[in-house]
């Protein structure tokens, strides 16, 4: 083994090599394209050369002896024939030949300005960093590239053009890599600092390239495929190009060919040297391989999505890690995921046997891979990995002592994260409990489909198995779902009943009446045993029912969503309808009241039992909608046609009195803006109008009930199935494209009244009539687009929001520091308040008194 | 037609720290200058007082929920 020698890093630079340094760091000089003699064996001064490492195994390497994967490769480099500029360096060329004097060298700034600006530069460097010192040296150099006479020799400048990629012209006359080369060089010492090149250390030159440096083969390896034949890698064959033509070149010169001849290969050369380093460039062909497939070179390799930063570092893949799709399951709690049985035998948790849980772990290893609760490794004290199968099984058991490892199956009550992308918030991953379920898909509560932002409509989620005791711990304590209950955004409740779990507990608190054995029995299936807190009657009624529920020292005032009292005294509930207003998703202080009261565990559990309340109370009841549920009285019918009929009435008379000139514009409005606005207007409020008439019904239906519940559909909703469809319009104003003046062939030209514009009398139950269908198809698709088209957008600015925030973070002073400690801002929020902990943002100071003062009594 | 900005209802009082509150600030956040966020010595904001770089230029800003809040900038060049 080689001796280890521990050094210190203590500054690292980055600068370019010199020529002579690539040929000082170089084992090899290569000289020929081929790559193989006739036996397959590398040709000594090829691309292949054992002198820059080792892929094949047998072989090793001749300079540092070692064998396949001991020896890390060496660099070779290439003697071109002719120059050829660095592609990643043709603006920097650009600009030094911009500013410094053709005939002299020397930078095109006055001896004196020049001192002056050095000891501008330093200052900057040295208060603003670095970054700020690149960017005035942008401004001082820009500044003087117009100059056209050399102030130091009086020459006349030219003007240089860069013709992209990488042909330089002075004057419309092209600079061969020769001559620019030639300028680079008779740049003095001195002038360099203030372009920011370190004198010393770097020479201009160097950026066009005469030696080219040949990276090891380690860092290209060839792949044999099945049929024995070898294939190399996309560098090899670049370099393989450019060395051919290199050779090309140098034969031509020596034979004396034609200027032509000599151009076209050196050309060439340049081409292939380009894409070597960089394979996308704008304007040249990428190269290809016979197959017309892009060939991958240096820079490819690092960058954009596929490259080694997005695809290998910032997109590692994980062990001990499962996706599929998810489905809901409303009786397993909101704490727990759901995980098929077949994902369980293959997630595992290493667990350390000791004397007390040797029998326990044994039998999972009995069990063996295969069969569920089991193992399928043991880990031996010596770090050594050994799987269970039938053949090892025995010799395992036999073996299998105290520091062993077992890697069992993932059990019920493990812990695991859970995850949706795009993971937005911090409760886009949260820590839940598993529950090993048949089937194929991840199980989880539909409450907390609110925080993954997720539904069941094929989406998919991630779930990860923390593999030490801390990592578990850290998740439990500090992700687990009942923690994240409050949202860091409002300071409401982020997870709280859905659809049926509302709508069972707003019809059960506002109307049913039981018996007392079908009120024990709703309550048992949601997991209550103990009934002595429901009222001893022949009959309950549902607010009776609710109570059970609650805790018995909870008191809470507050509103329905219809905007009536709500009042919990001792843990009854007096007066008031639960709805969505209390039990929904971000809304409704009566969750929260009771989280911070009892705290997140009790929280989850209470949650957990008012849903299957909610949804026992429906499926013993029975609900269901129809045809029916969308009629109205003819009453009603009536009233809805009488308020569409009056608003028509308005839009004529305001389309009268624009054409007759007797409409006042509204301020900063044309006439016609005007006309159009108070038509809308006009429509509008009918529509609301038809709404209201529609919620008001006396009879209650299903689609009533589930709008006043909250729990789906609104008033809107009601209004455009059961009255009026209503106004249709696209960016704010009603439909007026399609035809010359008109919407539709179907109407006279400038045609302003509703119909012709994008009213839609009718509803949804009587059916649209053609015209009236083609323009809520309008409107349909213009926010189908619209949604197409924000999606990505809005998901880009966040990115870029969140990418620019990321190392932000809360110190211990209270202060919000980036990464480089400075201050953001002086107190978190200007208010220094952890919103989660807050009532919309807001300090409840009056309660927290109250609540002291209680505590003390 | 001219107007004073700092009159204006939006624009926050700004007011120039004494070396002795700079330095108990300085002190109070365990903060070197470069660390603070800057404001240009030309911002309009800054038109009725005298200040140099370095100097420390205290922000009272209204805020919803915490009544005025401080806010600190340091004066750097133009």
């Amino acid at each position: 083994m080689k001796r280890l020698v521990r050094k210190k890093i203590s500054s690292i630079s980055f600068g370019i090599f010199s020529p002579k340094q690539v040929v000082e760091a170089s084992t090899a000089k290569i000289v020929t394209p081929e790559l193989y003699d006739r036996e397959g064996y590398p040709v000594d001064g090829g691309l292949m050369d054992l002198r820059l490492g080792v892929i094949d195994p047998g072989l090793r390497c001749k300079i540092d002896g070692g064998k396949l994967k001991e020896s890390f490769g060496h660099f070779g480099y290439i003697e071109l024939a002719r120059p050829v500029v660095h592609i990643k360096f043709v603006r920097t060329i650009l600009d030094i030949l911009r500013s410094t004097c053709k005939s002299c060298g020397h930078i095109l700034i006055p001896v004196e300005n020049a001192k002056r600006y050095m000891a501008i530069l330093d200052k900057v460097g040295e208060e603003l960093g670095f970054e700020a010192r690149r960017r005035k040296i942008k401004v001082i150099v820009a500044k003087y590239r117009a100059k056209d006479k050399c102030p130091h020799c009086s020459a006349k400048q030219g003007k240089i053009k860069l013709s992209k990629p990488y042909n330089y012209y002075e004057d419309e006359i092209r600079l061969s890599p020769i001559e620019v080369r030639a300028r680079l060089e008779k740049i003095p010492e001195e002038d360099l600092p203030i372009f920011g090149f370190k004198s010393g250390e770097f020479r201009p030159e160097w950026l066009v390239l005469t030696i080219m440096q040949i990276p090891p083969v380690t860092m290209r390896p060839s792949i044999t495929l099945e049929s024995g034949e070898r294939s190399e890698d996309d560098l090899t064959h670049k370099l393989g190009d450019i060395v051919r033509i290199n050779q090309r070149l140098f034969e031509n010169i020596n034979a004396g060919a034609p200027e032509v001849i000599i151009e076209d290969l050196w050309d060439l050369l340049q081409y292939h040297v380009t894409t070597f380093f960089d394979n996308a460039i704008a304007q040249l062909p990428p190269a290809r391989h016979r197959g017309g497939q892009v060939l991958k070179t240096l820079a490819n390799r690092i960058s954009s999505k596929d490259g080694r930063i997005r695809h290998n570092l910032a997109g590692k893949r994980t062990d001990f890690s499962a996706r599929t799709v998810i489905s809901p399951d409303p009786l397993i709690g909101v704490n727990e995921v759901g995980v098929p049985e077949l994902m369980a035998q293959s997630l595992t948790v290493p667990e350390r046997v000791t004397e007390w849980n040797k029998e326990y772990l044994r039998k999972f290893v009995v069990n063996g891979p295969k069969k569920y609760p089991g193992a399928n490794y043991i880990i031996k004290p010596d770090g050594k990995r050994k799987t269970i199968t039938n053949e090892t099984k025995d010799e395992i058991l036999e073996e299998l002592d105290v520091d062993y490892v077992v890697e069992r199956h993932l059990l019920n009550g493990d812990i695991a994260l859970f995850n949706r992308q795009p993971s937005l918030h911090r409760m886009s991953m949260m820590c839940h409990r598993v529950k090993v379920l048949p089937g194929k898909t991840f199980r989880l509560n539909p409450a907390v489909c609110n925080p993954y932002n997720a539904d069941f409509d094929g989406d998919e989620m991630n779930l990860h198995i923390p593999q030490t005791e801390e990592a578990r711990s850290e998740a439990l304590i500090l992700m687990l779902v009942e923690t994240q209950l409050m949202s860091p955004r409002s300071g409401l409740s982020i997870v709280g009943c859905i659809q049926d779990a509302i709508t069972g507990n707003y019809l059960l608190t506002k109307e049913l009446v039981m018996s007392r054995e079908e009120a024990i029995n709703l309550l048992f299936s949601c997991g209550v045993q103990d009934f002595s807190t429901l009222a001893n009657k022949e009959k309950v009624n549902g607010k009776e029912i609710f109570s059970v529920l609650l805790p018995k020292d909870f008191n809470f005032k507050g509103k329905d969503k219809s905007g009536n009292d709500v009042e919990i005294v001792n843990g009854e509930l007096n007066s008031g309808i639960m709805d969505k207003a209390n039990l929904g998703q971000e809304s409704g202080l009566m969750l929260r009241n009771i989280y911070e009261k009892y705290g997140p565990s009790y929280t989850a559990t209470f949650l957990g039992q008012i849903s299957k309340l909610g949804i026992g109370v429906l499926s013993r009841r029975g609900f269901s909608i129809g045809l029916a549920d969308v009629d109205l009285s003819d009453e009603a019918m009536e009233e809805i046609r009488e308020v569409v009929r009056k608003a028509e009435e308005e839009a004529y008379k305001l389309i009268d009195m624009y054409s007759e000139g007797k409409l006042e514009a509204l301020p900063g409005r044309s006439l016609h803006e005007t006309v159009e606005l108070r038509i809308l207007e006009a429509l509008n409020k009918a529509r609301n109008k038809g709404g209201d008439i529609g919620m008001r019904q006396t009879k209650e239906n299903a689609a009533l009930v589930m709008a006043r519940s909250g729990s789906r559909g609104n008033a809107l909703y009601i209004a455009q199935m059961t009255a009026v469809v209503g106004q249709q319009s696209l960016r704010g104003k009603r439909i007026s494209s399609g035809y010359k003046q008109r919407t539709l062939s179907y109407f006279k030209k400038n045609d302003l009244s509703p119909a012709a514009r994008g009213f839609i009398k009718n509803n949804f139950k009587s059916g649209l009539t053609p015209y009236e269908f083609f323009f809520g198809a309008m409107t349909g698709r213009d926010a189908l687009m619209d949604t197409a088209l924000r999606t990505p957008k809005s998901g880009y600015l966040y990115r870029r929001l969140s990418n620019a925030m990321q190392d932000l973070k809360v110190n211990y002073d209270g202060t919000v520091r980036d990464a480089s400690s400075k201050i953001v801002q002086f107190v978190y929020g200007e208010d220094g308040l952890d919103v989660s902990k807050t009532k919309g943002g807001e300090l409840d100071v009056q309660k927290a008194v109250e609540s002291a003062i209680e505590g003390k009594k | 037609m001219t107007m004073d900005a700092l009159k204006h209802s939006l624009v926050p009082k700004h007011s120039k720290l004494s070396d002795n509150e700079k330095a108990v600030l300085l002190e109070k956040y365990a903060a070197e200058l470069k660390q603070l966020p800057r404001i240009y010595g030309s911002d309009p904001a800054l038109s009725s007082l005298s200040v140099k770089e370095g100097d420390i230029i205290k922000i009272e800003r209204a805020s919803k929920t915490a009544g005025i809040f401080a806010y600190y900038r340091v004066v750097t060049g133009n």
